[in-house]
């Protein structure tokens, strides 16, 4: 069909393929890719804005928000989806993006009220490992524990920047004694959660920096249930993956639709088994089977986007001091 | 040989050189345009530049210091398989980072066959993370290359040379002290500063396998001042700095290795009878087999890997993979017509700026070039629509040094043997160009060409922030399908990947050595 209309426009009879709008959101790589929600999402939302949606990738979260700083007030893009609480402060920083109007009965952890940006997902921070092996129960343990972790580099990757905030708010001024800890059982650090995953799952550690959800992929795609993530007791960092519309777009209703349409049940009854991350508004359907079997975190941490913004230098500036010894 | 008349003009070759010189310098100056106060150097920075020096010195006299026995023991011997092992040889140098890390691993990791092996006999597992992991991973890497580079400089060795040594009973050394000594002078320090260069800009195989930020490079540094602090200042001081110290390099390689050739042979095959006693023979072997099995065990570790997953791939994979080629195609074809003029121009006596800008692109940042080539383009044109074009350019420029250090010695070798005579003929120009000069660069034009499609097929670089959604390369698509958990889908794409890359190396590399000796 696309086909067709391109050739229709070429002959001239554009008429009927102009009125077609636009709307394009950037986002990250994995969503677009067809493993991800992207095509289940371009599809279900095409059938009720009769509208074009074009999702592009473009690299991670933070690699997302340099491309729109890049931009500047000239972006193509209409709404970015896939920054998280650790770069909103800095996306606002920006001016670049307007207030929105969706309110939806949330199933985060945490209370959320944020003018400027709709959550879509979230999930925790957690150490994967195999589960026929036993876990240490939070970071002390791990640090006087010989087991061996997988991490990624903050400096160039999500998960690393949401482990150093993780020590931080669970430990705060103790954090550079946890790094000292951890250093000997840090078997190496990664550019990304790629490598750290395919390391870890090649058997070079024993667990590796992901998500509590990440069993749940095992589980359910793979019907492998060898994987698990251990239980913290100081609690689990949160990561809440957001979306925005920037204040210059050329579609601002198809972007207040398109957020408003990120929230329903269309869109998160997606999430689960694509993203592999807790939807921000539980499905009608409820959480697919499998999800039951992850650990629940009892005590939920995140830094609010000023307090990350703010402890993220000198946190850095720790990691770096204990893991350069 | 400057200021001598060449039947070729040096001109079309300037020409290339200022438009590579433009596109990476100008990149970084558009970089550091749009930057704001930034915070300038870091006792980080220093940090990370002594790391950097340390860890690319130590890779590229490794690597060279190994190839000149494996590339000695190449030369010397005629076996079967020998031209599939010299096309496999070069492998390792055009897979994707987090692949080759993957295979090496399974190798030499806390898990790996060595250990496995070693445990057998109550041994520790080895130790791979560290400076050493680096330099291994970074060997691994160069290597083959440096052992091409270094082969190609003994198969310049006319066969006569070999010849006349023989019949006048020159011994090893001599040969050695006659022959292949003043040879590598020429070629190795070129060899040294390419590898040098190249590891110089290498970041996640440093951080990975040097097991934490003791590791950081400048290139981290860059990505730092990019994703972590939007400073484009500080990216573009740092990049600065990495061009300076590439340039450097290059400089003192040229200096050195300038010097004449070994004038006009026959191109008969060469016959060395130095190596036909046991002693050699043996040596010969002892290095063959050792290099083989240090560079095909990973590559058979990711065979093993990628063979489970490869009958499963899906539709988009396979685009990805015709993207690749098309880029790598439309890269090769730019290649040459840059890099062929600049060897030109490069012999004809005009090697510094040629030289030096063609291996700028070593020291270039990708981020740096393809942020650089956004700001640049974003106001005129869509960046999306120009995916394709400025994927295949960037990895054109980024293939230069190494198409320039195979194609400048050779187009030295023509231009001195045959000038003087071409000039006499008045065979000038295009016609000197058609039956001269391009039929005899065709070996090193096509081992150039082999490696521009391989590397380019292999890169990941700007494409990422140029991306259409539905134009992923397969390198893309590699990471893609690891960022969705299919690990084992990931692994047949890299499969596919590598099959792709030593393929099309093979065909062109073979093709320019059609009839000539293997």
């Amino acid at each position: 069909m696309k086909h067709l209309a391109f050739a229709a426009g070429l002959l001239g009879a554009s008429a009927a393929f102009a009125e077609t709008p636009e709307l394009t959101v950037y986002t990250y790589d994995s969503f677009v890719s067809d493993w991800g929600p992207g095509p289940a999402v371009e599809k279900a939302f095409e059938e009720v804005c009769g509208c074009d949606l074009k999702l592009v990738g473009a690299g991670d979260g933070a690699a997302l928000l340099a491309r729109v700083k890049l931009e500047g007030e000239r972006s193509d893009a209409d709404v970015v989806l896939g920054l998280d609480t650790n770069l909103t402060a800095a996306a606002k920083e920006t001016g670049l993006f307007a207030d929105h109007s969706v309110s939806a009965d949330y199933a985060l952890p945490v209370a959320w009220d944020d003018a400027t940006f709709v959550p879509y997902d979230w999930g925790y921070f957690a150490f994967v490992h195999n589960a026929d092996a036993a876990a240490p129960a939070d970071f002390k343990a791990l640090a006087a524990s010989d087991k061996k972790i997988v991490i990624q580099d903050p400096r160039s990757s999500t998960p690393g920047l949401g482990l150093l905030l993780w020590v931080k708010a669970a430990y705060g001024d103790e954090a550079p004694e946890i790094w000292k800890g951890l250093s000997d059982n840090v078997v190496t650090v990664t550019k990304g959660w790629s490598e750290a995953y395919g390391m870890f799952l090649e058997g070079e550690a024993d667990m590796v920096l992901s998500y509590t959800t990440s069993p749940a992929y095992h589980l359910i795609a793979e019907e492998d249930g060898s994987k698990a993530a251990a239980a913290f007791d100081e609690g689990h960092y949160m990561q809440v993956e957001v979306a925005g519309k920037l204040a210059n777009t050329d579609q601002p209703e198809l972007a207040d639709q398109f957020l408003a349409f990120m929230v329903s049940d269309a869109f998160q009854s997606i999430i689960p088994t694509t993203n592999w991350m807790y939807p921000a508004v539980t499905p009608a359907a409820g959480l697919p089977e499998g999800f039951g079997t992850l650990i629940a975190p009892e005590k939920s941490l995140l830094l609010s986007e000023t307090e990350a913004a703010e402890v993220r230098d000198a946190a850095l500036g720790e990691w770096l001091d204990a893991l350069s010894q | 040989m400057a200021g001598r008349a060449q039947p070729v003009s040096a001109y079309p070759g300037i020409s290339a050189a200022l438009l590579v010189a433009a596109l990476i310098l100008g990149t970084l100056g558009a970089v550091a345009l749009r930057a704001e106060a930034g915070t300038g150097f870091g006792a980080s920075d220093w940090a990370a530049l002594r790391f950097t020096l340390t860890q690319a010195s130590l890779s590229a006299l490794l690597s060279v210091g190994l190839a000149v026995p494996v590339a000695r023991a190449l030369a010397r011997r005629r076996f079967p398989g020998r031209s599939l092992l010299i096309a496999l040889l070069g492998a390792p140098f055009i897979l994707p980072v987090i692949v080759a890390i993957l295979g090496l691993l399974a190798v030499f990791g806390r898990a790996g066959w060595l250990s496995s092996l070693l445990s057998l006999f109550g041994l520790e597992p080895v130790q791979i993370y560290g400076l050493h992991g680096v330099v291994l991973a970074h060997v691994f890497f160069n290597l083959p290359l440096a052992t091409r580079l270094i082969l190609q400089g003994w198969q310049e060795i006319p066969a006569e040379r070999f010849r006349l040594a023989a019949q006048l009973d020159a011994g090893p050394l001599a040969m050695w002290r006659l022959l292949e000594g003043p040879m590598l002078r020429r070629v190795a320090p070129g060899a040294l500063a390419v590898v040098f260069a190249i590891c110089l800009s290498s970041f996640a195989v440093a951080l990975t396998l040097g097991g934490g930020p003791r590791a950081t490079t400048i290139e981290l540094a860059i990505y730092q001042a990019f994703r972590f602090d939007f400073d484009l200042g500080r990216a573009a001081l740092l990049s600065g700095l990495q061009l300076v110290l590439t340039g450097a390099a290059a400089l003192v390689a040229l200096r050195v290795s300038a010097g004449e050739g070994f004038g006009a042979g026959l191109d008969r095959a060469v016959q060395r009878w130095d190596g036909r006693t046991a002693l050699a023979r043996g040596l010969d072997g002892v290095w063959i087999v050792l290099s083989a099995a240090f560079l095909l065990l990973p590559l058979a570790a990711i065979v093993l890997a990628g063979l489970p997953g490869l009958a499963g791939l899906k539709g988009s994979v396979w685009q990805a993979a015709g993207n690749s080629i098309l880029v790598a195609m439309l890269s090769t074809v730019i290649l040459l017509m840059l890099a062929l003029p600049m060897a030109a121009a490069a012999a004809a006596g005009r090697s510094g700026i040629t030289e030096l800008s063609g291996i700028l692109g070593l020291a270039a940042s990708p981020l740096v070039i393809g942020t650089g080539l956004f700001i640049l383009i974003y106001p005129i044109a869509d960046p999306f629509a120009l995916a394709l074009p400025v994927t295949a350019l960037v990895n054109a420029v980024m293939a230069l040094p190494f198409a320039m250090r195979i194609l400048v010695p050779r187009a030295r070798e023509v231009l001195g043997r045959y000038g003087r005579l071409s000039l006499s003929l008045d065979m000038q120009g295009w016609a000197f160009v058609r039956r001269v000069y391009l039929p005899r660069m065709r070996a090193q034009t096509g081992f150039a060409a082999g490696l521009a499609v391989a590397l380019s097929m292999g890169d990941l670089g700007v494409v990422a922030l140029f991306a259409d959604p539905d134009f992923a390369t397969l390198p893309l698509q590699i990471y893609r399908l690891m960022g969705a958990y299919r690990m084992e889908a990931a692994a047949g794409a890299a499969l596919l990947l590598l099959m792709l890359s030593m393929g099309a190396f093979w065909i062109l590399d073979r093709g320019g050595r059609w009839h000539a000796e293997a």
